[in-house]
């Protein structure tokens, strides 16, 4: 079967801020309903692993000089929306099926119950060779 | 003391027929298939110091039943239980044990399962296999293994399959459905990982061996006789096909030394045999052409006229546009680049986008000498396919045309 991985970003399709300037409860039943999700996946066997990544805050972008030596810098904070903030990788039966779990993602409640709409980009691993030769 | 490699063999030959037994005597796969795993489980932690039983066998048998009868009794839902068995049809007469590991392949390789879930059953319940191994070949985590094996159970449990072979009827199509799962497994195991567990997650090792196990049981039935072959023939390639950094290796350039050899004997042998067998299916045709393949002592002493008569059977008789890609190529091998080009024409529609399209195009414009539209056709294939040994093959292919182009063009100039 193939595997996807389900990237979602800071970025949400309705303008509805960071999850620190919810409402308590609204912060509750976003949880909430991704980790049902995940749990529905797992009970599903499809879950391969489910991730948040720690903030832009922490983040450090690293490059060499060109002679060799590590260049690391804070960051990026450019454009907020536009960081991996978490990643579901899940093993599926087939493409439609990964876009189904995303779209499940995507709706899930921002403040007020009302849909996030995050763009979740669905990419699918590297597996092995199909059989025989070429 | 029996050494534990022995004793692992004999649990897994054993596996099935156990299950088997007990499934049939209570009817309970889901929790039967419990009660083996833990049956499995107390030998392997017995055998190896106290040694074999005198019929171990009978000694697995036993203990599994032991283990239901105790879950039943604890079991609040035992009154339940037992009035539904009961009620159930008692099998006394048909035959026993023998077919018992061929009817639980057929239960596992159900149509009503998709093919991961069969897959998954499948390798535990007549494979053996622990969950913990089954999820590791697949590389997922164990949880999400077992949830997927027993949901297939559940699945077998609501359907109210019945423990018994397919009737006559409906035989073929169910036949079928094991050998897709079977040849699906195979074909899984290319992502088996070298490593220390190797022998027991090779997942197309394990494949043969149920084939074979499988063959064992249905010996006039050429198709079984026919993917036996076909696995045994690809498989003995294994050791060619890759180089020494997981670089794939095509057919025509594998060092035909390392294929193995007994390998090639027998899948030659059986898939005579399966040619000769009357139907003629399409594993049967695939097993011939790989044996006209490994035949050849030399990539030049290729039978390709008879590999284009046997793609063009195989064109017929499945339908398959991947099919037809293959032709193409035996077809250029043939009559030239040109004709093989003319056959791909009509699958831009069947197979739009799709990467092998690309690849096969890219092959034949090379051999054309067209390496200008052979490097973007491999390009673009190499954007779109999903193996990452296949997408280097195919951009290093792109890179070595376009230094050929650059040389060219500098030359000219």
């Amino acid at each position: 079967m193939p595997k996807y991985m389900l990237l979602t970003n800071y970025d949400d399709g309705i303008g509805a801020g960071p999850m620190s300037q919810w409402d308590p409860d609204d912060v509750t039943a976003h949880l909430e309903y991704l980790r049902a999700l995940n749990q529905e996946l797992i009970d599903n066997g499809e879950l391969v692993e489910v991730q948040a990544l720690t903030g832009p805050e922490l983040a450090r972008t690293v490059t060499v000089d060109g002679q060799g030596g590590p260049v690391v810098t804070d960051g990026p904070y450019t454009e907020a929306k536009e960081v991996l903030a978490g990643y579901q990788l899940v093993d599926v039966e087939s493409e439609a099926r990964a876009i189904e779990i995303a779209a499940r993602v995507a709706a899930a409640p921002g403040p007020g119950g009302v849909p996030l709409r995050q763009p979740i980009e669905v990419r699918q691993l590297m597996g092995p060779p199909p059989g025989g030769d070429l | 003391m029996t050494s534990t490699a022995r004793i692992e063999d004999l649990l897994r030959e054993l596996a099935p027929q156990v299950l088997g037994a007990v499934v049939r005597r209570y009817g309970d796969f889901d929790a039967a298939e419990d009660a083996v795993q833990e049956a499995l489980l107390a030998a392997a932690m017995h055998w190896p110091a106290e040694g074999l039983p005198d019929n171990p066998r009978g000694w697995l048998i036993q203990t599994a039943v032991r283990r239901l009868t105790d879950q039943y009794r604890s079991d609040r839902a035992r009154r339940r239980r037992e009035e539904a068995a009961a009620l159930r049809e008692v099998p006394g007469a048909e035959p026993v044990q023998r077919d018992d590991a061929l009817v639980l392949l057929f239960m596992c390789c159900h149509p009503a399962l998709t093919p991961a879930s069969s897959i998954a059953l499948t390798l535990r319940a007549v494979g053996g296999l622990s969950t913990t191994e089954i999820a590791k070949a697949f590389l997922v985590p164990e949880a999400t293994m077992a949830q997927r094996i027993s949901r297939a159970k559940q699945k077998i449990a609501a359907s109210g399959i019945p423990f018994r072979m397919p009737a006559a009827e409906e035989f073929t199509a169910r036949l079928s459905s094991v050998l897709r799962v079977l040849y699906l497994l195979f074909n899984e195991g290319y992502t088996s990982s070298a490593g220390a567990d190797l022998h027991r997650t090779d997942l197309s090792g394990e494949a043969i061996r149920l084939t074979r196990a499988m063959h064992a049981m249905l010996p006039e039935h050429s198709e079984v006789t026919g993917l036996l072959a076909l696995m045994l023939l690809n498989d003995a390639r294994r050791p060619a096909r890759t180089g020494t950094h997981g670089e794939l290796i095509p057919l025509a350039e594998q060092d035909r030394t390392r294929w193995n050899r007994p390998a090639i004997a027998e899948g030659v042998r059986l898939a005579a045999a399966a040619m000769a067998g009357g139907v003629v299916g399409e594993y049967q045709l695939q097993a011939a052409i790989a044996a006209l393949h490994d035949g050849a002592e030399r990539a030049e002493d290729t039978d390709w006229p008879q590999i284009l008569g046997l793609y063009g059977l195989l064109a017929r008789l499945t339908g398959n546009p991947m099919v037809e890609l293959n032709r193409a190529v035996a077809a250029a091998m043939v009559h030239g680049p040109r004709a093989g080009l003319d056959l791909l024409a009509p699958l831009d529609e069947r197979l739009p986008g799709h990467y092998r399209l690309d690849a096969v195009r890219g092959h034949l414009l090379d051999m054309l000498g067209d390496t200008e539209a052979a490097a973007a056709h491999y390009r673009a294939a190499a954007a779109r396919t999903t193996s990452e040994p296949e997408r280097q093959y195919l951009v290093t292919k792109a890179a070595k045309l376009n230094t050929q182009n650059r040389y060219r063009s500098d030359a000219s100039n």
